[in-house]
């Protein structure tokens, strides 16, 4: 008989509730029976397997089976959404998508993508941002940041449209600009719907296998939104001084944008947990008053309505957050993960042990360029002075894995866990 | 005397303070209308930045302040530059040639570029090779600049095997001990800095400043 390989038989069920009800329990800041591991990768998986990066982001198949092996071999008790993070290469090509290089397309076969850091929206353009939204990404943005929307920049204003006016208006759909875009558009949302489908298919054979994800969706902290995908790191920098009015209005406004998209898709994953890498927050990227003023409010915001709708906000604090630690305290206790890259853990455990659970953080150069013996010391710090007095940790890498992990530094950081800590 | 230097100091007060507006239109004003000494100007703005720099250093100014001071140096320097008579022989004396680039593999480059200019608004005359630099780029551009420093910059993680390359092509070459190393970026710590043999790592722009200062006997 052949079985669906998305069915979970009993024995994996009670594994998979075992193993997510340590991840609530550090949630909910109870102690789980042992201290958890996460399994968190990019294009490590291409390390691992001996395939290269673009084989990765190519071939959902050759993915999903060397994830599969990972996850077997290293017996995590969470996964991260493994083919998700990496396999979108046939989706951005089929978009022509501008804001990313990867394999094949701007960099090597062997190296992983990177984000093109860009003004994708002027400094004088917040106004209209402002004022439409939906205008602005139709005619302005979206055809900025991928090929197959570059036909809208030919769109008719469709606020303001009305009665005959309406009727007549439509006749740009004609333009064979805006035709091209529409039919490279739903080629590009076939292939999305293939890979999503993968991804999908994955999380339930690792939930088959009795494997819970650490995140149901991801989103973004509404400064980092405008700064990373809108501005670009240098002319958000300059916005704090030019245009600080109009950078808080937009702060104001995405933050409602953000949450419209994150709680239905998080509600619609099944799983609480919203991932949210922090790009911005870090100490030596804004003074303490900036920070307090343009950075936190919103993300705060943001974070407690994903607390109110019943979801558990996950950032990822990246670089060294230890300034704004007394800061970012001002939450519900209970209710949040908190993922350190280099910010100290046994600092952050002091100032925030009671409040949230942690996440991190053995140090990408150390899992690099360290020898085993020096992970396996590395994890028993943590143990020592986070884990056994209480803190609610959750052990991982600074930010996952970093790709060029020699796999016995993998095995290290996994077994020293299980030996120190349960 | 007095009131030409109180407006001085109000300049150089006005840069530091990041008060964009007024700073450029009384630079304005002293260049265009005063027929003020460009050079006399662009020293101001330098007065001013090293104000920046230690207001960094302690911590009271981060990254935006050093890119919107960059921004306000720029604009007052583009309306300096042509006025600036030329006197043959006469050349700023500079503390020394940094060459800098990122890594190859690594497209990451806001990082190096407010290192760049920190280091030319420190005195120092830089090379910037760009990003993603191959082992032989820099081995030639060395060859030509003949560098006191060389600044390898890198922000992903595969940066510390391209660094660890670069250097030991430095070594193959025969021209390691011809220039002083360092290394920065979002990863990099003592460890990276061990492991590629790098002569120091800077975490910051200031630290690469003060690096190069000392290296080139001109500490502050």
């Amino acid at each position: 008989m052949n079985m669906d390989p998305s069915t979970q038989t009993s024995a994996a069920k009670a594994a998979y509730d075992i193993r997510w009800q340590r991840i609530l329990d550090c949630i909910s800041l109870k102690q789980p029976d042992r201290m958890p591991v996460a399994l968190y990768s990019t294009f490590w998986l291409a390390k691992y397997g001996g395939v290269s990066h673009k084989q990765l982001m190519y071939d959902y198949e050759t993915t999903k089976a060397i994830a599969e092996r990972a996850v077997l071999e290293f017996d995590p008790d969470v996964i991260s959404t493994l083919l998700l993070t990496v396999a979108s290469g046939r989706c951005l090509e089929a978009i022509g998508f501008k804001q990313l290089q990867w394999p094949g397309h701007g960099v090597g076969e062997n190296q992983p993508f990177q984000y093109l850091d860009r003004e994708y929206m002027k400094a004088d353009e917040y106004d209209e941002f402002l004022f439409d939204p939906t205008g602005f990404y139709l005619h302005t943005y979206l055809p900025r940041v991928a090929e197959a929307f570059e036909g809208f920049a030919e769109l008719p204003h469709f606020a303001g449209l009305y009665y005959f006016g309406l009727v007549a208006g439509i006749r740009r759909f004609t333009r064979p600009a805006i035709r091209e875009s529409f039919e490279r558009l739903v080629k590009a949302a076939e292939e999305s719907s293939r890979f999503i489908g993968h991804h999908v298919q994955f999380q339930a054979r690792m939930a088959s296998l009795g494997y819970p994800c650490t995140n149901g969706t991801t989103g973004v902290a509404p400064y980092d939104f405008i700064a990373d995908y809108f501005r670009g790191a240098t002319g958000m920098m300059k916005d704090i001084f030019r245009n600080k009015d109009k950078l808080l209005q937009l702060l104001d406004k995405v933050t409602i944008l953000l949450l419209r998209h994150l709680i239905p898709n998080a509600k619609a994953s099944g799983n609480p947990i919203v991932f949210i890498p922090v790009h911005w927050a870090p100490d030596a990227f804004m003074s303490a008053k900036h920070f307090e003023t343009f950075w936190w409010p919103s993300f705060r915001k943001l974070m407690l309505a994903l607390i109110d709708a019943g979801l558990v906000p996950m950032p990822l604090w990246e670089s060294d957050c230890t300034k704004r630690l007394e800061v970012i305290k001002d939450v519900p206790a209970g209710k949040c993960i908190y993922w350190f890259e280099r910010t100290d853990m046994v600092k952050a455990f002091e100032v925030l042990g009671d409040v949230v659970a942690l996440r991190g953080n053995l140090s990408p150069s150390l899992l690099t360029t360290g020898k085993p013996e020096e992970v396996d010391a590395a994890v028993k710090h943590l143990v020592e002075h986070v884990w056994k007095p209480g803190g609610k940790l959750i052990l991982d890498a600074a930010f996952g894995l970093p790709d060029e992990t020699p796999v016995e530094n993998v095995r290290a950081m996994f077994s020293a866990a299980r030996k120190y800590a349960g | 005397m007095n009131d030409t230097t109180e407006r001085e100091q109000q300049l150089v007060d006005w840069l530091a303070d990041m008060n964009e507006d007024d700073s450029l239109s009384l630079a304005r004003q002293m260049l265009l209308e005063d027929d003020k000494d460009p050079l006399r100007v662009m020293e101001l703005c330098r007065m001013a930045m090293d104000i920046v720099g230690k207001r960094f250093e302690e911590g009271e100014y981060f990254l935006p302040e050093l890119v919107l001071a960059g921004e306000m140096l720029e604009n007052i320097g583009a309306i300096a530059k042509p006025l600036i008579k030329q006197v043959p022989g006469e050349v700023a004396k500079k503390l020394g040639r940094v060459l800098i680039g990122t890594v190859h593999g690594d497209l990451h480059d806001i990082g190096k570029n407010i290192v760049s200019f920190m280091l030319d608004i420190n005195g120092f005359d830089v090379k910037d090779v760009g990003i993603d630099v191959p082992v032989k780029t820099f081995i030639e551009e060395i060859k030509d600049y003949q560098p006191d420093v060389v600044a390898l910059s890198g922000f992903l993680t595969l940066a510390f095997e391209s660094m660890k390359e670069t250097i030991a092509a430095f070594e193959h070459e025969d021209m390691r001990g011809k220039f002083k190393v360092m290394i920065g970026g979002g990863q990099i710590d003592e460890t990276v800095r061990a492991y590629t043999g790098a002569d120091a790592y800077g975490r910051n722009a200031v630290e690469a400043v003060n690096l190069c200062k000392n290296w080139l006997g001109a500490a502050a």
